[in-house]
């Protein structure tokens, strides 16, 4: 009988793997069943659009950073807005506010579905699958509702929104927001409590949370480390502080701690809806009235010659945004994100960073699989939620 | 039971779902109609007389992010339209597309509006690029605005999905 051999294998992982969340390509060291090393390789899905934003007009960079992260669009846009409006040193209305803070909020719920329909499926739970995309579709409803567009509505704009919200709006966020929690046990039911799903994730990819401050993780999977940071408390925004919800944290730093916090996290997010719904009147403002930035209505375009040249003025050239650099943070569904941008004066902007959660999420991996099973490694890739597009960009 | 308890409570949850109404739409057979603000593909409109509305400012192609639209203008001899002047080339690439809307914003004249058609499969790379005649609505249809924003909805407030 030969010997039994006993040297580390190295096996590629992704990028065309179903359970890399898009293609992040891993290439690992095993041990037997055990991992010795892990070494993410990024750049599969690179798409510039970073660098491809510098050659747009501001409110057109909108649909392209909508794109980078592509579960969370309205947290997207919402942030470069933010940040292009605090250049502009502009104040949107009140009620722009609210609405932005309503879309983020559904938006956080819609990705939080999504990571958790993926994440029980490839842990074997695909009821939850089915069950999560069912909820999921009421939210990309509501996108389409809104602005026509499921995944990336483009509905926020710099000084506001696209246009107002459509009659049904409040009926159908409402609809949502009175059926989802009964479909949140429901999802609770099938796995909190199961034994085969707590076997497999309580104790795995633990991550300490000095560790997780050390990798500058943020979001879900730093708060499940007992790091109590919410950009929505900490560096509250669009009105934040006048709304009431809790952050949910876990010390146990594990993939099931990761799990309890984004549940919790998603019955935040509807209390935030519920109390933000109440304060969006059915109809009002919903830009700026600042003539450079905010298109005139369209009938008067159609009638009359000075809305006419001001339309033309705002397609084709844009509008300037005062030289100077910005950055406001967001707590996007996979924590901190924002965009760092940077004007020169022009109606273009000269750079604008994206701070990316998941790539920090991504160098992150190897601290948290080192030593455990490969098996193990796919709850691990599922619980950080990276989205590939973000990683990138 | 702490093992077994748990479990069937996930089992009876799956249960209830076998005795539930099925939420699938058997599409292609079935289909969903779309909001009344769908950003489907885009038709290109007329005005009351059958004649073109575009007048080929060129807003449309400067306001698109994705640079998708390409269009040569044409003096105009009455026949194609009212004005002056019309777009003799009228072209959008599909695959550049990403149907953003900027374009029916940007339309000073309410000449482009986005369709509801969102079948977009071709067989051919040549087809990628729509041209006039595949944007155009036939000249018979007069031309309703489309995204008015006072219609009635067209899918209830439950989406078509039912528990
Ligand atoms: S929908 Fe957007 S990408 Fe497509 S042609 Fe219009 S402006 Fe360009
Ligand atoms: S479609 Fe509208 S915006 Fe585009 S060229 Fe014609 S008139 Fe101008």
């Amino acid at each position: 009988m030969p010997d039994i051999r006993t040297e580390t294998m190295t096996v590629n992982m992704g990028p065309q793997h179903p359970s890399t969340h898009g293609v992040l390509r891993l290439v690992l060291e095993l041990d037997g069943e055990t991992v010795r090393s892990v070494a993410p390789t990024i750049g599969y899905l690179h798409t510039g659009i970073e660098k491809t934003a510098e050659q747009k007009k501001w409110q057109q960079v909108i649909p392209l950073v909508e794109r980078m992260d592509y579960l969370s669009a309205q947290s997207n846009s919402m942030a470069f807005c933010l940040s292009v409006e605090k250049l502009l040193g502009l104040e949107v209305p009140e009620r722009v506010r609210w609405i932005r803070i309503l879309l983020a909020e559904l938006q956080r719920i819609n990705s939080h579905l999504v990571w958790l329909g993926t994440h029980g499926m490839e842990l074997g739970a695909v009821s939850v699958m089915l069950y999560c995309f069912r909820e999921r579709e009421l939210l990309l409803n509501i996108n389409e509702l809104i602005a026509g567009f499921r995944m990336f509505p483009s509905f926020m704009r710099v000084g506001g929104l696209r246009e107002d919200l459509p009659r049904g709006f409040h009926d159908a966020v409402r609809a949502f927001l009175d059926r989802f929690p009964q479909k949140l046990d429901e999802y609770e039911d099938l796995l909190t409590r199961n034994r085969i799903y707590i076997d497999r994730t309580r104790g795995v990819g633990r991550i300490s949370k000095e560790d997780a401050i050390a990798f500058s993780l943020v979001g879900p999977i730093a708060r499940a480390a007992g790091v109590d940071y919410d950009v929505r408390k900490v560096f509250p925004y669009l009105g934040y502080d006048a709304i009431d919800f809790a952050v949910p944290t876990r010390t146990e730093g594990d993939v099931y701690a990761r799990y309890l916090v984004r549940v919790a996290e998603m019955r935040e997010s509807l209390k935030i809806c519920r109390q933000v719904l109440e304060r969006i009147t059915p109809m009002g403002a919903w830009a700026v009235a600042d003539p450079r930035i905010t298109p005139p209505p369209k009938d008067r375009v159609y009638t009359e010659m000075e809305a006419l040249i001001q339309h033309f003025l705002i397609y084709s050239q844009g509008f300037t945004v005062p030289a100077g650099e910005a950055y406001v943070p967001v707590e996007g569904p996979r924590g901190e994100h924002g965009f760092s941008i940077t004007s020169d004066g022009t109606n273009r902007p000269w750079r604008v960073k994206s701070r990316a959660p998941s790539l920090l999420a991504c160098q992150a991996l190897a601290k948290m699989t080192v030593g455990g099973l490969i098996a193990d490694l796919i709850a691990v890739i599922g619980s950080v939620d990276v989205v590939m597009g973000d990683v990138d960009r | 039971m702490a093992v077994i308890g748990p479990l069937l409570v996930g089992f009876a949850t799956t249960l209830k779902h076998l005795f539930r109404k099925p939420i699938t739409v058997n599409y292609p057979e079935q289909k969903f109609p779309m909001f009344p603000k769908y950003r489907g593909k885009q038709v290109l409109m007329r005005d009351e007389n059958g004649l073109e509305k575009c007048v080929a400012c060129g807003l449309c192609s400067v306001a698109c992010p994705a640079d998708a639209i390409y269009l040569e203008a044409a003096e105009n001899d009455g026949t194609v339209m009212a004005g002056p002047r019309y777009a003799s080339v009228y072209q959008i690439h599909k695959t550049r597309c990403i149907f953003c809307g900027y374009c029916e914003e940007a339309c000073p004249v309410g000449a482009i509006f986005m369709g509801k058609d969102y079948e977009l499969a071709v067989y051919s790379k040549a087809d990628f690029v729509w041209d006039k005649k595949d944007l155009l609505v036939p000249a018979a249809v007069s031309s309703p605005q489309p995204r008015a924003g006072t219609e009635a909805q067209t899918r209830d407030s439950g989406f078509g999905i039912r528990d």
